[in-house]
């Protein structure tokens, strides 16, 4: 949430804060719920085709999944230490590890685009378009659904996230925060870990058996 | 005092440019209000078009088919457009914040965006109700939903929109109701009022993104064939019934426990008494709030899920009727010996009350799995879940609206009307639904335009009571309308209440309080003398 003029509204400045934290909570339960339905649906799947999911899981590119789960992680403590940074009074360092994890971010989502790519040469794509010979149908076509549906609505997380620390890096460069006023940062910073922590559970289930 | 025109939120700029822009908690309650209640139009017009093509075996005014689309938009329309934004969108908006002493919502920003939200979500979904309009019922049962040929689409995503606005309202009132209380408001003095809005936000924002993802699977599933529920593709028709219900079922809970926080407020002010229990009440709310989400299978007792699950839903549902109950007993017990104003808003939450009980007992019948299956999509579900929906959430809105219009407009509506009005919508209430009760047990199957000949009679009469139902809307609308520019001034506390909400003048002033209230007490303590009991 942007700044805005404090006003008798609120009764203190940590009141205003534990506002703004609580929000993003309950905002970050929201997708955590928004997420449960596809792990649901995956689960239920898997219990049903367990060979089919398996022999897909099996295509899966682990190398490429690794990378990105280690970008993703690496750019959350980029992130982490930004947060450490402007509460400490150095915006300047701040904007530039937020820019950075923006960074991670975007090769992320290049390194998903070669993987889309590789699915869709190969067939490998969601519902009715599924035409992967070396996996049979049944069951494989419900795994790329699952599969497009989380990492699709995930890269979606991670293209807004991306946004979000450009705007707040290229802010803290130019000094907006410090210890003062860090809350944006923060926020930010907790989407972020967000991202990171569903594609923690995104990865195993899709890339490990 | 101020006349009430002098300074007001409604007065703080007259242009419709400063209702659009506004962040006023009040305006933007006013204005969910007025948006609710045209749709509450819209649907009682679908609702009504149903009750006369019931009206004779055969055909009446309409086929099958546009039949069909004709209750699915009644039930779009009803449960996602006027009841689960009415009563927390706009009484919840126009109150928390007064009843908690605060100025505003905590981010008001984000409330005035859950307006558009909810307009933007409405015009996709009337757009789509103009493209010819879904058929599938309001529940879009797969694999049905995903094959027909009607605009199926855009109902889905203006309901997908609509539930970012239930979101964003929820979050909002989550995070004011813990950060804006006023000093010395600790969370056991706060009006019970808040703390239904509380419990209804907590479900508000949990399910309903499940609901979005459900919606979402069922849009991809007719664009590009994702497959998840077709069984042709692999997929599993009744997963989408547990994540439909999943929501659904909860959001029974956001249409009906703030309706049961305008009760608590609406007992305690017209029988001058504080709450019987109001520990009992705060608690059975969160445990209403809680079990709700244990429920949904209750739904699914007839599509072949395992029979300890059937059971354990069942039994699960039956808790809801105990927190209700407790609620109710305490609802008596604070009307017992107090001191008793006949005005509408009482007598809304006297058939409120009826209704709850009638309607929520046959829910404990319903959540027995064998009696269940002799009911299963028979007109007297039809009947039990609009005696919790109409009997008891819009009774408890009609409520609302008579308890706050003073509160909200500073005028007084023609009392004698209103409490002629109210017993009539009582009336017309039983006599539309009772024989749909009957219709149900006799066999009379939910959604079909046609019926064999010997259940005429009871149609009838249930055509009869709707007709009955709108023409009290009629004039419920009619006087308030008049009473809006001709009522008599309220003054600040016309109904000598001791809500916190009405601490500040009617209508409020744009900052809601000169000076912060203080609260060495809750809500509704009457100094009252002892009655001597009888000797």
């Amino acid at each position: 949430m942007p700044p805005e003029a404090v006003t008798e509204h609120w009764g203190s400045e940590d009141a205003r804060k534990q506002a703004a934290y609580l929000g993003m909570w309950v905002f970050i339960a929201t997708e955590v719920l928004l997420f449960a339905g596809l792990f649901t649906a995956y689960g239920v799947y898997r219990s049903v085709y367990p060979e089919a999911f398996r022999a897909a899981q099996l295509t899966m590119e682990v190398g490429l999944g690794t990378l990105n789960t280690f970008l993703l992680v690496s750019s959350s403590i980029l992130v982490a230490l930004a947060v450490h940074a402007v509460r400490g009074n150095r915006p300047g360092l701040g904007g530039a590890l937020l820019l950075a994890a923006a960074l991670l971010g975007i090769v992320f989502l290049g390194v998903k685009g070669v993987e889309y790519s590789h699915h869709v040469r190969e067939g490998g794509l969601p519902g009715d378009a599924y035409r992967f010979a070396e996996v049979p149908r049944v069951g494989a076509s419900l795994f790329f659904t699952l599969y497009y549906l989380l990492t699709g609505l995930h890269a979606l997380h991670v293209t807004v996230g991306v946004s979000v620390l450009t705007v707040l890096g290229v802010r803290s460069a130019s000094g907006a925060f410090g210890p003062s006023y860090a809350t944006p940062v923060e926020l930010g910073g907790m989407y972020w870990h967000l991202v990171d922590v569903i594609w923690l559970f995104v990865y195993p289930i899709l890339y490990l058996s | 005092m101020s006349p009430p025109a002098a300074e007001s939120y409604l007065s703080d700029g007259r242009t419709l440019w400063s209702w659009l822009t506004t962040h006023d908690h009040k305006r933007i309650g006013v204005m969910f209000l007025v948006l609710t209640l045209f749709f509450f139009l819209v649907g009682g017009l679908f609702a009504l078009a149903l009750r006369i093509e019931l009206l004779t075996p055969g055909r009446t005014i309409m086929g099958h088919l546009a039949y069909n689309r004709m209750f699915t938009l009644h039930g779009v329309t009803m449960v996602w457009l006027f009841m689960i934004p009415a009563i927390p969108s706009a009484f919840g908006n126009f109150l928390v914040p007064l009843m908690i002493g605060a100025r505003d919502v905590a981010f008001p920003r984000l409330n005035l965006a859950s307006v558009y939200l909810y307009v933007l979500g409405a015009s996709v979904t009337l757009w789509g109700m103009f493209e010819g309009g879904a058929d599938t019922g309001w529940t879009f049962y797969t694999p049905y939903s995903t094959t027909t040929g009607t605009a199926v689409l855009p109902v889905l995503v203006g309901v997908f929109i609509i539930g970012f606005s239930t979101i964003v309202t929820g979050l909002n009132f989550i995070a004011t109701v813990h950060t804006l209380r006023a000093p010395g408001l600790t969370w056991m003095k706060l009006p019970l009022f808040v703390w239904a809005i509380y419990g209804t936000s907590i479900i508000q924002v949990l399910a309903t993104p499940v609901l979005g993802m459900v919606l979402l699977l069922v849009a991809l599933e007719r664009v590009v064939g994702a497959g998840i529920f077709d069984p042709a593709r692999g997929g599993d028709p009744l997963l989408f019934q547990h994540l439909f219900w999943f929501y659904s079922h909860p959001a029974v809970y956001i249409m009906v426990l703030p309706s049961m926080g305008v009760i608590s407020e609406a007992v305690c002010a017209f029988s001058r008494k504080n709450a019987f229990s109001y520990r009992m009440i705060v608690y059975s709310t969160l445990g209403i709030a809680f079990v709700g989400f244990f429920t949904w299978g209750h739904h699914m007792f007839a599509s072949g899920q395992s029979i300890f699950g059937s059971g354990a839903f069942g039994a699960m549902s039956m808790l809801v009727a105990i927190f209700t109950a407790i609620k109710i007993f305490s609802w008596l017990g604070t009307l017992y010996r107090g001191s008793i104003a006949i005005e509408s808003p009482l007598i809304y939450t006297l058939g409120f009350m009826f209704f709850l009980f009638f309607g929520g007992m046959i829910g404990v019948a319903y959540s027995t799995t064998s009696l269940n299956l002799h009911w299963h999509d028979t007109y007297s579900v039809v009947a039990h879940f609009h005696f919790i929906m109409v009997g008891a959430t819009v009774m408890a809105f009609l409520g609302a609206l008579h308890y706050w219009f003073p509160k909200m407009f500073g005028r007084c509506f023609p009392a004698k009307l209103a409490n002629s009005a109210a017993v009539l919508i009582i009336f017309g209430f039983i006599t539309t639904f009772v024989p749909q009760f009957l219709l149900g047990n006799m066999g009379m199957p939910r959604r079909y335009a046609d019926y064999p000949p010997h259940f005429q009679s009871l149609h009838v009469a249930s055509t009869a009571g709707a007709s009955l139902l709108a023409f009290g809307f009629l004039i419920i609308a009619a006087y308030l309308a008049w009473s809006l520019k001709y009522g008599a001034v309220a003054g600040d506390n016309p109904w000598g209440s001791d809500g916190f909400e009405w601490r500040s003048a009617s209508p409020p002033p744009t900052h809601n309080f000169h000076v912060t209230p203080e609260y060495p007490t809750g809500p509704h303590e009457y100094a009252r003398e002892e009655v001597p009991h009888a000797a």
